[in-house]
């Protein structure tokens, strides 16, 4: 019976984790269809950023936050505006581009040795709560309120705001958009600055519960895609599901071999290309991806 | 300063033309045009070896021919055939593993062995692949890049197939020389048999199957049979490198499932230049050695990668190639708009 609960309660947090993770990534490739593959790496940026503003400028933390994540939407928005627009349109290009961008970030970040104890972040509160006889910490139950909040913002900014709309406008129908009056140039800057941030923020409300490590710069990377690929691209209820399926997955998985963990987001990808590539809740271009 | 407007034309020269047909063989002129490049990367691969200063270069031969045929697969497939694969650690990975299993548990010698594992792990991860054959583009792409990280994981989870420790006592190479020529004999074969294979009529289809693969099903053609087909040949390549790799450092284990072995013959095609399959073997012979030049800085010779990854893409996307063989077969002049 414990272990019901705990994989309940677990399965919740570890949910809304991906979900946290993906939303970024979601937002710019399920949304505005540009392929954010250093997603990871802006993660990792944003927890030593953080750390040296905390740690090396000694500034408050309600200081450090808000200037690291305005820090981040600028770096998403200049990797657009220096990088992707020269090959847009171009879909492996513009995944070759920021994958070795985001390469390039986490194996210099390797290669200064920034590793151990010493790189963590404060959580928000100290302490833990029994819930069921589980104890959970609570920056764990503030990670299920962020997600909450984050997803909830997301959905209505998309539905319900001008910019929100174009944003789905330009993944649904380039040039029908631009006829509009919407300029995709600076939707994709506004898209990948927004995603920049939502990786910022994931990262602040994650990494105090562990070390920042460079190898989660990976792993962050390929849950987005799965969470990404497994809902369908530019579906919000898809991407909630797909987080909430692999989510309960992998805690049931780590229950009986943890280096299974991995191994259910890598095969969840795989299947659901194969079987259904535009995803459970996908419905945009569906032809275009499969003959 | 008045303005004219200008713009370059660009010609084939005259002696591009003659060589297209029977007139090649007029004048020594016209069969050196044709065959003085071919044997230039011939014999100037055929000599590399004796140049080398050391030992330890000469093992760089080895392993910059491993990614030259990666490198041939990528380029094979990605512009010849539309498939952009970015497993190219699958391949390896798969022959490298079949390659030490025969070896261990039959006790065959790698004369056996290598083409076993070439033929074995070309069929296992076409097999394998075969349900992902109808997706294009980036799908097909994410799918390639999951395979090999997923079957890491799956023998670190499982600790099959000696788990993190590999397996190790695989049967080396008599001397450093067969060891060299081998792989160097190897990618001119597989250079020039590519070459010949894309110019023949299965070549077409497959130029079919990337530009627009409906024409292709019209004309009553498989298309994932002619899929199936391209990936079955780029797999046995790098499946090829990788039972040469598992027999070079007699040893095989999940490093050979590494990114590098997917990410270098992407960068090498992109520098090479995609399309002339000649290319993306001259990339390698460039970035292998720089990487090993910079071995002594660790994980920063996968910054310079990705670095020069990234500026050739947004800067030079066309490759070095591309470039030399349009400047040695045509002219180009300025004329008025």
């Amino acid at each position: 019976m414990d272990i019901l609960i705990y994989i309940l309660i677990y399965g919740i947090i570890n949910s809304f984790s991906l979900a946290l993770w993906a939303i970024g990534f979601t937002l710019v490739y399920g949304i505005s269809r540009l392929p954010n593959f250093a997603h990871g790496a802006l993660y990792v940026i944003t927890g030593f950023l953080v750390w040296w503003f905390l740690n090396k400028l000694h500034l408050n933390y309600f200081v450090a936050i808000p200037l690291a994540l305005v820090l981040m939407g600028v770096v998403g928005a200049a990797i657009y505006r220096f990088v992707l627009i020269r090959v847009r349109g171009m879909a492996t290009s513009e995944i070759i581009a920021t994958y070795a961008l985001g390469l390039a970030v986490l194996e210099f970040l390797r290669w200064r040795g920034y590793r151990g104890m010493t790189y963590t972040l404060p959580v928000f509160f100290e302490g833990s709560r029994n819930i069921g006889g589980v104890p959970v910490d609570l920056q764990r139950i503030i990670v299920i309120g962020i997600g909450i909040v984050v997803v909830c913002f997301m959905w209505l900014f998309t539905h319900f705001n001008k910019t929100g709309l174009a944003l789905r406008g330009m993944a649904q129908d380039e040039h029908a958009a631009m006829m509009l009056g919407i300029d995709s140039d600076w939707m994709a800057v506004i898209a990948m600055g927004m995603g920049s941030i939502l990786a910022g923020l994931s990262a602040i409300a994650l990494l105090p519960l562990g070390n920042i490590v460079v190898e989660a710069g990976y792993s962050v990377l390929i849950l987005s895609i799965a969470v990404c690929i497994v809902g369908g691209l530019g579906s919000w209820v898809g991407a909630i599901l797909a987080a909430f399926i692999i989510g309960f997955l992998q805690i049931i998985a780590a229950y009986i071999q943890s280096h299974f963990q991995m191994v259910v987001a890598l095969l969840a990808i795989i299947i659901t290309l194969i079987l259904r590539p535009s995803g459970l809740f996908g419905r945009q271009k569906e032809l275009e991806e499969r003959v | 300063m008045d303005k004219v407007e200008r713009r370059k034309e660009r010609l084939d020269r005259g002696i591009k033309v003659r060589t297209e047909g029977i007139y090649a063989v007029s004048s020594l002129q016209e069969v050196s045009y044709l065959v003085l490049p071919r044997l230039v990367l011939i014999v100037g691969l055929l000599i590399l070896p004796f140049l080398m200063p050391n030992l330890y270069w000469n093992s760089v031969i080895c392993t910059v021919g491993i990614y030259a045929l990666l490198a041939l697969g990528f380029d094979f497939l990605a512009h010849f055939v539309g498939l952009v694969s970015l497993g190219g650690a699958f391949f390896i990975g798969v022959g490298g593993y079949t390659a030490a299993i025969l070896n261990k548990s039959l006790g065959l010698s790698p004369v056996f062995t290598i083409p076993m594992a070439t033929l074995g792990g070309a069929i296992i991860c076409t097999l394998l692949l075969l349900p992902a054959l109808p997706l294009r583009g980036v799908y097909f792409a994410i799918v390639t890049l999951m395979y090999p990280l997923a079957l890491k994981e799956i023998i670190v989870a499982l600790n099959i197939l000696g788990g993190t420790d590999g397996i190790l006592g695989v049967a080396g190479f008599p001397n450093i020389w067969i060891e060299q020529y081998l792989i160097i004999l190897i990618v001119i074969f597989a250079l020039f048999g590519l070459r010949r294979l894309v110019n023949e009529d299965i070549g077409l289809v497959f130029r079919g199957v990337k530009d627009n693969d409906q024409s292709v099903r019209a004309s009553g053609l498989s298309i994932t049979l002619y899929k199936a087909i391209a990936v079955f040949i780029a797999s046995g390549l790098g499946s090829l490198g990788g039972a040469y790799l598992s027999h070079k450092h007699m040893w095989s284990g999940i490093s050979q499932f590494a990114l590098d072995f997917s990410v270098l013959p992407i960068a090498a095609t992109v520098i090479g230049g995609g399309g002339t399959l000649v290319g993306p073997v001259l990339g390698c012979f460039f970035l292998v050695p720089i990487s090993e030049f910079l071995r002594a800085f660790g994980t920063l010779r996968i910054v310079f990668y990705s670095v020069i990854l990234t500026a050739f893409i947004m800067f030079r996307s066309e490759g070095f190639m591309v470039y030399a063989q349009r400047k040695y077969h045509q002219f180009q002049r300025w004329v008025k708009v």
